[in-house]
């Protein structure tokens, strides 16, 4: 049966990022990306997600998978190319889900805090104690996942573009604070799956600047 | 020693560590259970969980995981040789960790709202009982979320049960009238064993509620 693959997404999504990313890993890219936008909703969207409105909606032959993690798990599931994003181990594999999941709890409100506002002190040394953390589960491995590239890369590589966002807005160096951690970035930024995702370095700052304005107007 | 190594470290009332509980017995694991003071964490709970310091915990031969729906997936894949708790087939696997991740998303965070927080308890007590809807939609006709077998998403939902009467009596609301099909799940939920001897008693949990917004000036 020939398989239909639909990706409702938003370029500049970092959760939509870890989809594209986990399926560039498995191989595949015979699959259709449709654009959404957030202020007019397509009728498929509201479809396939209705709880949530959001994306990334992964639709696999008619049937959605929602929520990015959730979604990057059903693709290591389902195309068993490559090497495994979730290790075999449960021990491991729990460990996976919980750095992912403090990504997921963290990363992105934190950061909002501080591109949305105006130089929120406490904010910055939060987002970056957060950074250090991160750092500090990362080691000496080349990646979270160890030798090999895995769930927790894949969930904290997607909010690559933003660490630059968060430097200017937050005024800190990612390089001073955690090196380990950028250094690690870089390494993932050249592998293919990652590179091929990643929005223009430019352009996505253009867009969050954009964004802000708008909302510091309202 | 009987408890093979496992060791989960908890608070009577919370709904999160009653999962923890309700996967182990579900499984048949025995363990060691430690209740924590919130108020004065143990030293173990901040060296087994330092991120988050927060229960549950399960610490097993001596390594902890963390994050209930971690936990619950965690017993599955340990314990695997009896009784599943999600589905084997991938979709359906996502299905589960969708509704389980609504819950946490939505339920929680509905339910602080009308109990611990003051004025505007009619709006709030309106989303709680929305969230709850989209959940009763999702059963649809089955007998559990899981279909015919009790799972995943049935022991993610179900330890909100026994805080629906201090919600009620406190949020002045009657959730078997606006969800009977839900609250017929949940009581036939705590038909199993695993569910009735792992909620806590709903009065006692009513008494800590009302201690708790005493505490808060919420009263």
């Amino acid at each position: 049966m020939a398989e239909e693959l639909i990706l409702l997404n938003i370029w500049a999504s970092p959760f939509g990022m870890r989809v594209r990313i986990a399926l560039a890993e498995k191989g595949v890219d015979g699959y259709e990306t449709r654009e959404e936008n957030l202020q007019n909703m397509s009728p498929l969207l509201l479809q396939m997600n209705p709880v949530h409105k959001k994306i990334p909606v992964l639709i696999h032959n008619g049937r959605p998978v929602c929520e990015s993690l959730i979604i990057v798990q059903y693709i290591d599931e389902v195309w068993k190319r490559g090497s495994p994003l979730l290790p075999s181990d449960p021990y491991r594999r729990a460990h996976a889900r919980f750095w992912a999941d403090y990504v997921d709890k963290k990363l992105y409100s934190l950061g909002k805090l501080i591109w949305l506002t105006t130089g929120e002190a406490a904010a910055k040394e939060e987002l970056i104690g957060c950074f250090k953390l991160l750092e500090g589960e990362l080691g000496d491995k080349t990646y979270f996942g160890g030798d090999s590239f895995g769930f927790v890369d894949v969930s904290l590589i997607s909010f690559y573009r933003w660490f630059n966002v968060f430097e200017h807005f937050g005024n800190f160096s990612m390089v001073v604070e955690c090196p380990k951690l950028v250094a690690w970035a870089h390494r993932c930024a050249e592998r293919e799956s990652v590179s091929k995702c990643l929005p223009n370095e430019q352009e996505f700052f253009d867009f969050v600047v954009e964004l802000r304005k708008k909302a510091m107007t309202k | 020693m009987a408890s093979h190594g496992v060791v989960l470290l908890n608070s009577w009332v919370s709904m999160f560590g009653m999962r923890v509980m309700i996967a182990l017995k579900e499984k048949g694991v025995e363990y060691e259970y430690r209740e924590e003071n919130l108020t004065d964490k143990s030293q173990l709970l901040l060296e087994m969980n330092p991120i988050h310091k927060k229960i549950p915990v399960l610490i097993h031969n001596g390594k902890p995981v963390c994050e209930s729906l971690i936990i619950v997936q965690y017993i599955d894949e340990v314990w695997n040789e009896k009784y599943p708790l999600l589905p084997s087939d991938p979709y359906q696997r996502a299905q589960a960790r969708f509704w389980a991740d609504y819950v946490d998303q939505k339920l929680y965070g509905a339910l602080r709202k009308v109990l611990f927080t003051k004025g505007e308890e009619q709006e709030e007590a309106k989303e709680f009982v929305d969230v709850l809807k989209v959940l009763e939609g999702a059963l649809g006709e089955m007998p559990y979320f899981g279909g015919e077998k009790f799972g995943y998403v049935d022991i993610a939902l179900v330890t909100f049960y026994c805080w629906f009467y201090a919600y009620e009596t406190l949020g002045g609301l009657n959730i078997e009238a606006e969800c009977p099909k839900l609250i017929a799940w949940a009581k036939r939920c705590m038909e199993r064993e695993s569910v009735s001897k792992s909620l806590a008693d709903p009065h006692k949990v009513y008494d800590f509620a009302v201690g708790l917004r005493k505490k808060f000036g919420v009263d």
